[in-house]
């Protein structure tokens, strides 16, 4: 399932809801991406956050099913938050179940590293100098380049 | 021959750029994405930087789209910078 959305998220309530829709799964792999302090310049005081509504959903909807057929997944849950955000605020969570951790973990990072790179958001980062959009890392092209 | 009207977005640093989310856009039949760009950049000032040295990626009916695609009267062509998200 996936959810684009303004509102936090609570991962204990995510995991809760991973965990109890499937006694096949053996392992559950998280991750949580927040607001850091650092970003192209140090001093960031907040994000902003913008999407292409629907296309976002359908770039992640091709992750997750690229996922299911690598791995052995049983369920996939992204949410990715926009809109204005602040320090330390969450910004993603994707958790993957699986019958063995090696396919949770390796599913999780492929999802969230393909997701950096292909789905269409964009950020905005406030710093006390004012705000500028985020230019994209060749490093997080790398990691992505990596799974293919 | 008839001209296709597509609608054009824009989104992040190129919508705030050029100060427009979306328009609509008449083309010659069997137009592509690389037409759209050449046609809007040729209204000069930001909308230049369509076709500049700064990467611009463009989708197609919510799809990831090449210079190549054809674009087809009612297509909704999107352009945009690299994603940064997660």
């Amino acid at each position: 399932m996936i959810s684009i959305q303004q509102a936090d998220f609570d991962v204990a309530a995510e995991y809760a809801a991973l965990r109890d829709t499937d006694p096949s799964a053996g392992a559950i792999a998280t991750f949580s991406g927040l607001v850091r302090d650092s970003g192209d310049l140090s001093g960031v005081t907040g994000l902003f956050l913008e999407h292409y509504p629907g296309m976002t959903e359908q770039v992640i909807q091709g992750l997750i099913d690229e996922a299911s057929s690598r791995w052995d997944v049983r369920r996939v849950r992204v949410i990715h938050r926009v809109g204005a955000l602040a320090l330390s605020d969450q910004i993603v969570f994707v958790g993957v179940s699986s019958a063995h951790r090696g396919d949770a973990f390796a599913a999780c990072q492929f999802i969230m590293d393909a997701l950096k790179t292909s789905a269409p958001f964009w950020k905005k980062e406030q710093t006390d100098q004012g705000e500028h959009w985020v230019e994209q890392k060749a490093s997080d092209v790398e990691r992505t380049d990596a799974w293919t | 021959m008839t001209d296709s009207k597509i609608t054009v977005r824009f989104f992040a640093r190129l919508r705030e750029e050029l100060g427009t989310e979306h328009l609509d856009l008449n083309l010659p039949e069997g137009s592509t994405v690389a037409d759209v760009q050449t046609e809007l950049a040729s209204r000069g000032g930001t909308w230049a930087q369509l076709t500049g040295s700064q990467p611009v990626l463009a989708a197609v009916n919510q799809a990831m789209a090449k210079p190549a695609t054809p674009v087809r009267p009612g297509d909704e062509v999107a352009f945009f910078p690299p994603v940064t998200g997660g």
